[in-house]
């Protein structure tokens, strides 16, 4: 075997906090060929980026190297001054990260910035780092990259930022390129484009390849062997096929079963929260008696913002009590600008939204919170690390809603319900004197859910609820809005853009598309044969690990 | 208060004993501004001309001035009506300028353009001159100087709660206290302002020194409160007539209460702010 061109031997990586030295990387060692593309998969706090950036000696001030060998081709990193370093990073290796347009200088042109990343690192002139950076942005398939030279980042999209990105990282023909979570908060369609292209650079250069990642599909897709890094620890190292189908770790195993995958059900995310496993009551669709209206009836809603643009040409949509629709669409679609209309937090332009029969859609959203339906319409945010006030404990967030929409006064009625909602969410009660800040992304959601909860409401926007989390956390919360909404008979409007949660979520789907209704029905037959083109594009740029061992086997 | 945030407070005042001394030192300022006239030893009014211009002994700590009165003395009851007009306006400029930052951070619009509008013309003027016109076109009256105080300290925080609100309007939180039930109103002033204020109460520290300064330099150039009320700035204005000659103690000692006084606010600024974050506390 030839050498390897990277080798990672027992890396430890220390990093010294308030409470002392914290272990981030507690002995991983790997190595990875010329031209090879691994994955590292792992949970936030596993140590996966930390390693990527003891690869590239980029670490914080406040992580330092504790233990352990890093070789790139024979030259000991960890040994490196900053001299050599710094002509690694010229030439051997680069990096991108998740957030393109932050990383990119705003107020500098990008054919600009491409020429300065190639200009730091050799001596050419400034018209031939032009020329360069103009040939890069062709490499990167950047429609007009002429007029493209002169653009500034806020006039390029997430995934054009990205790609410009990569035209930097390989501007100095490197051996390796780490990619920590390229494509994190981009558009699954954008998210193919990216991933097909670095995938194809990488191929066309021989260039070797670490793609850090908490999306296990996406490793499958693009990468040939993946580890598995859990608290620190390289858990498990296999071929990717083989991982998603014979898991030797726990920890994988929990991993593969919590990412939801086309088939997956939700009673299939097994999370080994006792809780949750506890039998569902099984729920088929409460039939209403014939001629009660629809939970939600919309009609024919418009959007259009001060500002002369369109948030939404039309849409209607009836929900049906107990029951689940999804809204999916990339950004920009509109989702978000629907959820909260239908929510009352946002005003309509045109047309009308009934809820159990009475109009809404005349009651103002700024009046809406004294109408009697608003404790029917709750809504679990996005982020749930900004969805709770910093200074309410977990205790006053649920309260809150209670004591404003259910008019109940501090007391012991009080805290009986606020514990009893804690209690159907899985928060244990201890947690409830603590601040947002002391709690993890999963406890916050939580509080989340059991503040929407917390007035009994009939109808749950849920917008992009699991967007932010680890998928085994992903797997819990799924699992109890489920529990909740067949306990409840609560109706779900469920904003996402992962297809695969839908499909495992929502009976029915709502594909939207520049404000628009592109297509609409019964969720797995929409999904399994979708009718329009952007709909077959949406399901065909999911990372499915059946669609790839289709394309492996073809 | 909790108990708890007691206990932070403490565990933030042994971490940096600056703070623990600019808070003792506030505090002290203003137990003396309280209970001025019982502590100070003389009659701050009272002449006696036969002992003027003595300089510091045992019998008058900071010596005597030109009519004989006691310095020390004036200097401590000075700093009630010091610290009163600078709190005073200080809370004034405060209150408001939360209010309407806040309103206009949350809503945008015609509104927040023409606030923002008039701010720009008022931080357009030297500030103390525009002090000084309002003092002089309003009266030479305590009440005034505590106005003029306010008004030019109000766009800094007009700015400063805009800008606050402004990043957190469009939050998760203030929208899930919408769907509580919550107004506009109540949602601005019972759920924004108390999370912009611990970055406010900072501001509002470092205000003090600079509206101490403010009223002390008005009475310096005479459109201030008027002799023979005891004043810092009074003082050292009337003092300043006789460092030529020598007697020191006339201009120092005021100053050197200004000067603490100003000190003592700044320096408490940083700690009140790790005090108030909740994020701060684990």
């Amino acid at each position: 075997m030839t050498q390897p061109l990277l080798n990672i031997e027992n890396l430890h990586v220390t990093f010294s906090t308030r409470r002392g030295p914290v272990e981030a990387v507690r002995g991983v060692s790997l190595s990875l060929a010329e031209g090879e593309t691994l994955g590292i998969v792992g949970e936030s706090g596993s140590g996966k980026s930390v390693t990527g950036f003891a690869v590239t000696r980029l670490l914080e001030s406040a992580g330092r190297i504790s233990a352990g060998r890093i070789t790139f081709r024979d030259r000991e990193i960890t040994k490196m001054t900053s001299a050599g370093l710094r002509e690694m990073h010229g030439s051997a290796m680069a990096m991108i990260f998740q957030n393109p347009r932050g990383a990119l200088n705003p107020i500098r042109a990008i054919g600009q910035q491409i020429a300065d990343a190639i200009m730091a690192h050799r001596k050419i002139s400034a018209d031939d780092a032009r020329g360069e950076a103009l040939e890069l942005l062709r490499a990167v398939k950047i429609r007009d990259p002429e007029k493209r030279m002169a653009a500034y980042p806020h006039e390029l999209s997430g995934g054009m930022c990205q790609r410009v990105m990569i035209a930097m990282a390989i501007s100095s023909n490197p051996a390796l390129l780490i990619a920590d979570e390229p494509t994190t908060g981009l558009d699954v369609t954008t998210q193919k484009v990216v991933m097909d292209l670095l995938a194809q650079i990488a191929a066309d250069r021989g260039m070797a390849t670490i793609l850090i990642t908490h999306d296990l599909g996406l490793s499958a897709r693009y990468c040939r062997r993946v580890v598995v890094m859990e608290q620190g620890r390289l858990v498990e190292e296999a071929e990717a096929l083989t991982l998603f189908h014979s898991p030797q770790h726990p920890y994988t195993k929990r991993l593969v079963a919590a990412s939801p995958t086309a088939t997956s059900r939700v009673e299939d995310l097994v999370t080994g929260d006792e809780n949750l496993l506890a039998a569902l009551p099984a729920a088929p669709l409460p039939t209403p008696p014939h001629g009660t209206p629809p939970l939600l009836e919309v009609r024919d809603l418009v959007k259009r913002f001060d500002d002369g643009t369109v948030g939404l040409k039309t849409f209607s949509m009836v929900l049906a009590a107990g029951e689940s629709v999804g809204l999916v669409g990339e950004s920009g679609s509109g989702k978000s600008t629907t959820s909260r209309m239908i929510c009352r937090l946002l005003d309509q332009s045109e047309g009308s939204i009934n809820f159990n029969g009475e109009s809404i859609s005349h009651i103002p959203a700024r009046d809406f919170h004294r109408a009697p339906q608003r404790k029917d319409i709750q809504i679990v945010f996005q982020d749930p690390n900004d969805s709770l006030n910093p200074r309410f404990t977990a205790f006053d967030c649920i309260a809150h809603p209670l004591m404003r929409l259910a008019g109940m006064r501090n007391g012991d009625a009080l805290r009986a319900r606020v514990r009893e909602c804690a209690h159907r969410v899985g928060l244990p009660a201890d947690l409830l004197e603590r601040f947002p800040h002391q709690l993890s992304g999963g406890q916050k959601a939580r509080i989340g859910i059991a503040r929407a909860i917390a007035c009994r409401p009939r109808l749950l926007v849920l917008d992009e609820p699991t967007a932010a989390l680890d998928v085994s956390v992903q797997a819990v919360v799924l699992q109890l809005l489920d529990k909740l909404r067949r306990e409840d008979g609560l109706a779900f409007l469920f904003v996402s853009h992962d297809l695969n949660v839908v499909r495992m979520m929502c009976q029915r789907t709502i594909v939207l598309r520049n404000g628009e209704i592109v297509e609409q029905g019964e969720s797995h037959a929409l999904f399994d044969n979708p009718q329009t083109d952007y709909t077959r594009e949406l399901v065909d740029a999911v990372p499915n690990i059946e669609l790839i061992e289709a394309a492996v086997a073809g | 208060m909790s108990s708890a945030t007691l206990q932070h407070a403490a565990f933030i005042l042994r971490g940096n004993p600056i703070t623990a001394v600019a808070a003792a030192g506030s505090t002290l300022l203003i137990l003396v501004g309280l209970f001025a006239p019982w502590l100070a030893p003389y009659d701050p009014i009272a002449s006696d001309v036969a002992n003027a211009l003595q300089a510091p002994s045992a019998a008058h700590w900071a010596g005597t001035d030109q009519l004989g009165r006691d310095v020390f003395s004036r200097i401590i009851v000075a700093t009630q009506l010091d610290l009163t007009i600078a709190l005073s306006a200080v809370g004034i400029s405060f209150v408001l300028g939360a209010v309407i930052g806040a309103l206009c951070g949350y809503t945008g619009g015609r509104l927040d353009r023409s606030v923002g509008r008039f701010v720009d013309v008022l931080m357009a003027f030297p500030l103390f001159v525009l002090a000084m016109a309002m003092v002089a076109a309003l009266g030479n009256r305590v009440e005034n100087i505590v106005i003029a105080t306010a008004i030019i300290n109000l766009p800094f925080y007009i700015r400063f709660a805009r800008a606050e609100v402004n990043v957190r309007r469009n939050l998760g939180w203030v929208e899930a206290a919408r769907a509580s039930g919550e107004s506009h109103v109540s949602v601005v002033l019972r759920f924004l302002l108390p999370n912009v204020l611990p970055a406010m109460v900072v501001q509002m520290s470092l205000n003090l020194g600079w509206a101490i300064i403010n009223a002390a330099g008005l009475s310096f150039i005479g459109l201030g409160v008027k002799p023979p009320t005891p004043e810092w700035g009074i003082m050292v204005a009337e003092g300043a007539r006789f460092i030529s000659t020598g007697k020191w103690w006339l201009v120092a000692f005021p100053g050197l209460a200004l000067m603490l006084a100003v000190l003592c606010f700044n320096l408490l600024g940083d700690g009140l702010r790790d005090i108030l974050d909740p994020r701060q506390r684990t």
